[in-house]
């Protein structure tokens, strides 16, 4: 999988604008339709521009209609197009829901091969500035539960890219997940266009005494609380699963085979998660061989508070991974450690208001 | 005071001039950042929320969205408590937990806007059945935006609705805008009011810059409804004049042309309504305002953050 250190650096929105660009060149079935996606914001810039160079047939608006919008595009996809649909938070996804898993997810297997859905559905996470309990949910692990889709939550502007190529070239429905906080992260980003596989883990920093998986801007969130952790001299493992259907338990299973710790931090609730698929996964590999300590960490279980002072618990933060690494790492009996501050800058600097 | 009360145009007036000044002051503080929340105004739609919460009581239920300061405050929501909900605070409506976005008030037939589009429409339809079922008085008002009719639950609701004979009155509020794009490109045929007809329910259109008419003809809807003669539906042309979202202006997007915005500003509903009135009943009642939003904002100001452990407080019912 490529991984490159140096060269030209995009931002996370304009990498996704760039693969959308290139696979539009490419490729004439490739079209995008969605809520705003030719307005003056153009998704948060993933979208800005693509109208004026592919016209509106290939770049349009839709009336607010999530439910029959998901069952067009998977019509369409049936008779040939390529659709990428954008969803700018992924609470409304739960409007598609019928469509994407009854009817998206089934059609290749339910008819033996005669269909295919050739569909990509871009679900945006919202965080901060109040989004509160409808603009900031996360359902990535429902799609995972959900036979026939692929799910992938690239963290770096390198994996958006290769990601959403690989998913626009997917003959399967793919729900790729973007966190809003991502959109203007920096990072190198080849000018040709590559493929993401599917099931490949990206180890973003290695370690040997603890590996903490994170998911989306939560593998962000690890790589600051792995540079805390080294004041108390533990060395962490970052990994990040960049795909999360299908999984790559393989290389996180590797890794706490030599580190004996794991900590999975999800940008989700706990429950029946992601997280507890990641472990429940690492478990079944090695656990009969290898005993190992573990956790998750993730959104408190409840809504998401508007109030910034509540919010601020119910995210896990650099601090409170760190944290949760080291008593891992010490044991339960070890002294009380307290991690140093990091500032998360993307969320800090969010001024919103959306 | 005697005046004010039999004086529609004073009731419109206040409560208008209430929602007008209270946005402007969250404009005022919103470089501040103490209100951390995406607020969605009103400024330029104050109108509809005050003709129509103009013939309702404490009782009657409303059913709102997130632009919804302007329904809270027309509907006696409690001032002081919105901008502390605003500010994040434990004396918020919400204690903190709701934002712009969710404004509530129960005491006053406030329920909880949702930010999801059309979410609450249904609900209300609920609302009304329920109403119905317990043979009471009240009615049900359920505002929502144009944008919302492109919704299929908004369909639904409506053919139930009719079909149960429900005590509702409809209020779209058509402001041509679901963010920028404009309802020409979202919606087909001859438009809301002959779709509301399809299904049964009498209808009617009413142009922005006539709040008097609006008020008399919001009245004579509610009339019918609370007459049982089933649900009604109204479409008031409106025109938001700020940023779908945020404080700001949004001119620099060039989605809708400048001449346009500024011809609204030009006719202002504010300035219609207060011209029907004499200058010293107008200053009177605008001093009175002032008053409530300073006091609110101190209020505000002085309330506390909530405690941490009042996260978990509430995912269920006791
Ligand atoms: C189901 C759903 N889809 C999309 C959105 C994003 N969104 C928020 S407001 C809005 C526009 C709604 O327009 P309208 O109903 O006309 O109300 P207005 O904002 O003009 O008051 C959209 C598309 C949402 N909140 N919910």
């Amino acid at each position: 999988m490529s991984s490159p250190t140096e060269g030209r650096t995009l931002t996370y929105g304009e990498a996704v604008f760039e693969a959308t660009q290139a696979e539009m060149r490419r490729d004439p079935k490739v079209f995008v339709m969605g809520q705003g996606v030719d307005d003056a914001r153009g998704m948060f810039g993933t979208t800005l521009g693509l109208q004026k160079e592919f016209g509106p047939e290939r770049n349009f608006d839709v009336p607010l209609a999530e439910d029959a919008m998901t069952g067009i595009g998977i019509g369409a996809a049936l008779m040939g197009m390529r659709p990428i649909q954008v969803h700018q938070r992924m609470d409304f996804v739960l409007l598609c829901m019928n469509q994407i898993v009854n009817m998206a997810a089934k059609m290749s297997y339910m008819f033996s091969g005669a269909h295919h859905v050739p569909m990509v559905i871009r679900a945006i996470i919202g965080r901060s500035w109040g989004q509160g309990a409808q603009h900031s949910q996360a359902f990535h692990s429902y799609f995972m539960h959900i036979p026939g889709l692929r799910v992938v939550a690239p963290t770096t502007p390198h994996d958006a890219k290769g990601c959403l190529i690989t998913a626009i070239r997917d003959n399967n429905p793919v729900i790729m997940i973007e966190h809003r906080m991502l959109h203007n992260v920096k990072g190198v980003v080849p000018t040709e266009s590559y493929e993401i596989p599917y099931g490949k883990a990206r180890v973003l920093s290695p370690g040997k005494d603890i590996t903490i998986v994170g998911i989306s801007h939560m593998a962000l969130e690890c790589v600051r609380a792995k540079h805390l952790l080294e004041a108390a001299n533990i060395d962490a493992e970052v990994i990040d699963p960049v795909s999360l259907s299908p999984l790559d338990a393989e290389t996180i299973a590797k890794s706490v085979e030599r580190t004996g710790r794991l900590l999975v931090v999800d940008t989700g609730w706990l429950s029946c998660g992601a997280s507890s698929e990641i472990l429940s996964e690492v478990f079944e590999r090695i656990g009969a061989r290898r005993p190992f300590v573990a956790k998750r960490l993730g959104y408190l279980p409840t809504p998401c508070p508007t109030t910034k002072i509540l919010e601020n618990l119910y995210y896990p933060s650099p601090q409170s991974i760190a944290e949760a690494a080291y008593q891992l790492t010490r044991g339960a009996d070890a002294p009380v450690w307290k991690a140093g501050k990091v500032d998360s800058n993307e969320v800090a600097e969010f001024r919103g208001p959306f | 005071m005697e005046e004010r009360t039999n004086n529609p145009a004073a009731r419109l007036y206040r409560s208008m001039y209430l929602i007008r000044r209270v946005e402007e002051e969250i404009i005022r503080l919103y470089p501040t950042d103490k209100i951390k929340s995406p607020v969605h105004l009103s400024i330029g739609q104050e109108a509809v929320s005050a003709a129509v919460c103009d013939h309702l009581e404490p009782t009657d239920i409303l059913f709102g969205t997130y632009r919804g300061h302007a329904l809270y405050l027309a509907k006696g929501g409690n001032v002081p408590r919105m901008m502390a909900e605003l500010y994040g605070k434990v004396d918020g409506c919400a204690r903190g937990k709701a934002g712009s976005m969710h404004l509530v008030d129960p005491s006053v037939g406030m329920m909880g806007t949702s930010a999801v589009v059309a979410t609450g429409i249904s609900n209300a339809v609920g609302a009304a059945l329920a109403l119905k079922m317990q043979k009471s008085k009240a009615i049900v008002v359920c505002f929502f935006g144009e944008g919302s009719t492109d919704e299929g639950a908004w369909h639904e609701s409506m053919n139930f609705a009719s079909l149960k004979k429900l005590p509702i009155l409809f209020v779209c509020e058509n402001n041509f805008f679901a963010i920028y794009s404009h309802v020409k490109d979202r919606l087909a045929g001859p438009g809301l009011q002959a779709r509301s007809e399809a299904y049964g329910i009498p209808a009617e259109h009413v142009e922005d810059h006539e709040p008097m008419k609006l008020h008399e003809r919001a009245g004579a809807a509610l009339a019918a409804v609370r007459r049982g003669e089933g649900p009604r539906f109204i479409e008031c042309m409106t025109y938001r004049w700020r940023d779908h979202v945020g404080p700001t202006e949004d001119r620099i997007h060039k989605y809708r042309p400048d001449a346009e915005l500024d011809a609204k500003i030009e006719n202002d509903n504010l300035k219609i309504v207060g011209s029907l009135l004499p200058d010293e009943l107008r200053k009177l009642i605008e001093a009175e305002e002032e008053k409530r939003i300073a006091d609110a904002i101190a209020f505000a100001e002085a309330s506390t953050f909530p405690e941490d452990r009042e996260i978990y407080d509430h995912v269920f019912a006791n």
